[in-house]
């Protein structure tokens, strides 16, 4: 793989990737594929209708891992990327998207991924997403990512997705079916600053009996940032759904929270909580009595907050 | 050596007038004693100790620390001279970890057997909680416990405790009187602990007295409780009485 200074950074902030990683991978850099690696479990096959690939998982594939960052370094490009994972039954996988923008431009870059997860019978996946944008330019960094996720009798899934700094503009939509026996679990944390945008939309509809989803969102707002949440929890069975959404407010920063949780069956169970403020004076001022200045102080409250 | 000399503290209240809270507060502490301080709720103790760390600004008086004058230093500069306050109602904080705190305290990372040994000092089953979040899942007493061991992990001079004993369960107040009577015996640290307890009061040299935001009384711990018993009515109705309120509030 030939690589400079910057994929090099692109890569570790999104993908903690230093070289090739471990089984199967396919990175792709400014809408061309890179290198790909794939295995007798894995297979990967560039779509033929358009852009994206296919990632196929064989039943019983346990303890591999897939790897597909995106990195664009180049002012002005707009993709949009179809990847559907195909994960057979029995499975126990670790996925790794991502995808990092340097912009040193004046022109808009954006990425919209669409990812779609087939998961089989009591399979196990662990998806993990970093977004990051970075770049001396005035150009924008703007990541729209889509998610499905169709999970079958007993399988389940956990959704990290994470979006520290960087990118200007982004609108999220995630949409999850829990059948009988499985569950989801998602994991969001972000921090905008400056003028950026997020929105994050959500579906989790629990299809089934003995269906769970843990919504757990965690986000800061700096500056002059806005932030819009719509998780939406669905009950169409006797499910169990979660949602626990917290944000700290920092500057003149605005965070809407527009939860939902809506139970179509007698028997589904569906609780949220959510809490919007900013840094309570006392966390800051226990931090000080302990050596900290009040900016060290902050750091470590957003830190731990968003870990 | 902690001296406090004229300090006073007025807040603004609601009719636009001012209420002092501490109204002239002379007090000096000689190193490595152990010192008490007592007295009716309300009655300043907090915003004493508060005014000692750079939370409450005083508005008037002079407070020294080894001859070094701190009325105008910061929270962080007084703590970085080595003076350390346990809060009487410490916060919690979301995704931060016990471990995370202990470190913060010490101002090192901390292995986790040292994390495990600040904590078994407050009886707390450490293997356990190192790894929690400090979130509302704690409950009232293991938060209690937890801010004692950050004090205890901090590199100090001079230590003040805000009632301890606040919702601690027997075994651990037997375990943190230990642990007080162990630091005072090394006689490397000036020790202030606010409390309303017999038992945290035996371990003191002397006993200081706040009421009405000034010291009504100070001296050594025998001489002291004559009074306090004289004046709390028969036995030690005061003690007994202000030990239940304080469980009460702390829940
Ligand atoms: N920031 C403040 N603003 C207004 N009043 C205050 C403030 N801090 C303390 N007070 C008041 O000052 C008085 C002394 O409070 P303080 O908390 O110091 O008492 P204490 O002796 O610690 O009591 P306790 O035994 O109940 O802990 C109380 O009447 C309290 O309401
Ligand atoms: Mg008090």
């Amino acid at each position: 793989m030939a690589q400079n200074k910057v994929d090099i950074n692109l890569l570790r902030e999104i993908a903690d990737l230093e070289g090739t990683p471990k089984g199967a991978y396919n990175i792709r850099k400014n809408g061309q594929l890179v290198s790909r690696g794939i295995n007798a479990n894995i297979d990967i096959v560039t779509k033929d209708d358009k852009p994206g690939i296919d990632i196929i998982i064989k039943d019983g594939t346990k303890n591999q891992s897939v790897h597909i960052p995106v990195i664009i370094t180049e002012t002005g490009l707009d993709e949009l990327v179809y990847n559907d994972f195909h994960i057979g039954a029995d499975c126990d996988v670790v996925i790794v998207a991502g995808c990092g923008i340097h912009n040193a431009g004046d022109k808009k870059s954006e990425h919209s991924g669409i990812h779609t997860f087939y998961i089989g019978e009591n399979s196990k996946v662990q998806y993990v997403e970093k977004h990051y944008g970075e770049g001396e330019g005035t150009g924008e960094k703007v990541m729209n990512p889509r998610t499905e996720v169709y999970l079958e009798k007993n399988a389940s899934i956990t959704l990290d997705t994470t979006q520290l700094r960087g990118v200007d503009s982004t609108e999220r939509y995630t949409k999850i079916v829990v059948k009988e026996g499985a569950e989801a679990i998602v994991m969001e944390k972000l921090l905008t600053h400056d003028k950026q945008k997020a929105v994050s939309e959500m579906d989790v509809i629990l299809a089934g009996e003995g269906a769970s989803s843990r919504v757990i969102s965690r986000s800061v707002a700096q500056d002059d940032s806005e932030q819009i949440f719509y998780p939406r929890m669905i009950g169409d069975g006797a499910g169990f759904g979660h949602v626990q959404c917290d944000s700290i407010l920092m500057g003149k920063a605005k965070i809407q929270s527009i939860p939902a949780i809506i139970a179509n069956h007698p028997d589904a169970q569906l609780v949220h909580e959510a809490a919007i403020g900013r840094i309570a004076g006392e966390q800051l001022l226990k931090l000080m009595t302990l050596g900290l200045t009040a900016e060290e102080a902050e750091e470590e409250i957003l830190n731990g907050f968003l870990r | 050596m902690l001296e406090l000399k004229g300090l006073t503290y007025q807040v603004d209240n609601e009719g636009g007038g001012t209420t002092n809270i501490l109204n002239g507060i002379d007090l000096t502490v000689a190193d490595n004693k152990f010192i008490v301080i007592t007295g009716p709720n309300g009655g300043g103790k907090t915003s004493l100790a508060k005014t000692i760390m750079g939370l409450y600004q005083p508005t008037g008086g002079q407070i020294l620390w080894n001859g070094t004058d701190i009325t105008n230093m910061t929270i962080t500069e007084r703590a970085k001279l080595g003076i350390s306050y346990g809060f009487q109602q410490p916060p919690r904080f979301k995704g931060m970890r016990v471990r995370d705190l202990l470190e913060l305290a010490s101002g090192t990372k901390l292995t986790r057997d040292e994390c495990c040994s600040y904590l078994n000092r407050v009886g707390l089953c450490a293997a356990d909680y190192v790894d929690r979040e400090m979130d509302t899942s704690l409950s009232g007493g293991e938060v209690k416990r937890i801010e004692i061991a950050t004090i205890l992990a901090r590199p100090s001079g001079l230590l003040i405790f805000d009632e301890p004993e606040a919702g601690i369960d027997l075994w651990s107040f037997a375990k943190l009187t230990e642990t007080f009577r162990l630091i005072h015996g090394r006689r490397e640290n000036t020790i202030i602990v606010i409390s309303h307890q017999e038992r945290i009061i035996d371990l003191a040299d002397e006993i200081v007295m706040v009421s009405d935001g000034k010291v009504v009384r100070h001296g050594p711990k025998e001489e002291l409780m004559i009074h306090i018993l004289a004046e709390t009515g028969n036995g030690c109705d005061f003690l007994r009485g202000a030990t239940c309120h304080d469980q009460d509030k702390e829940g």
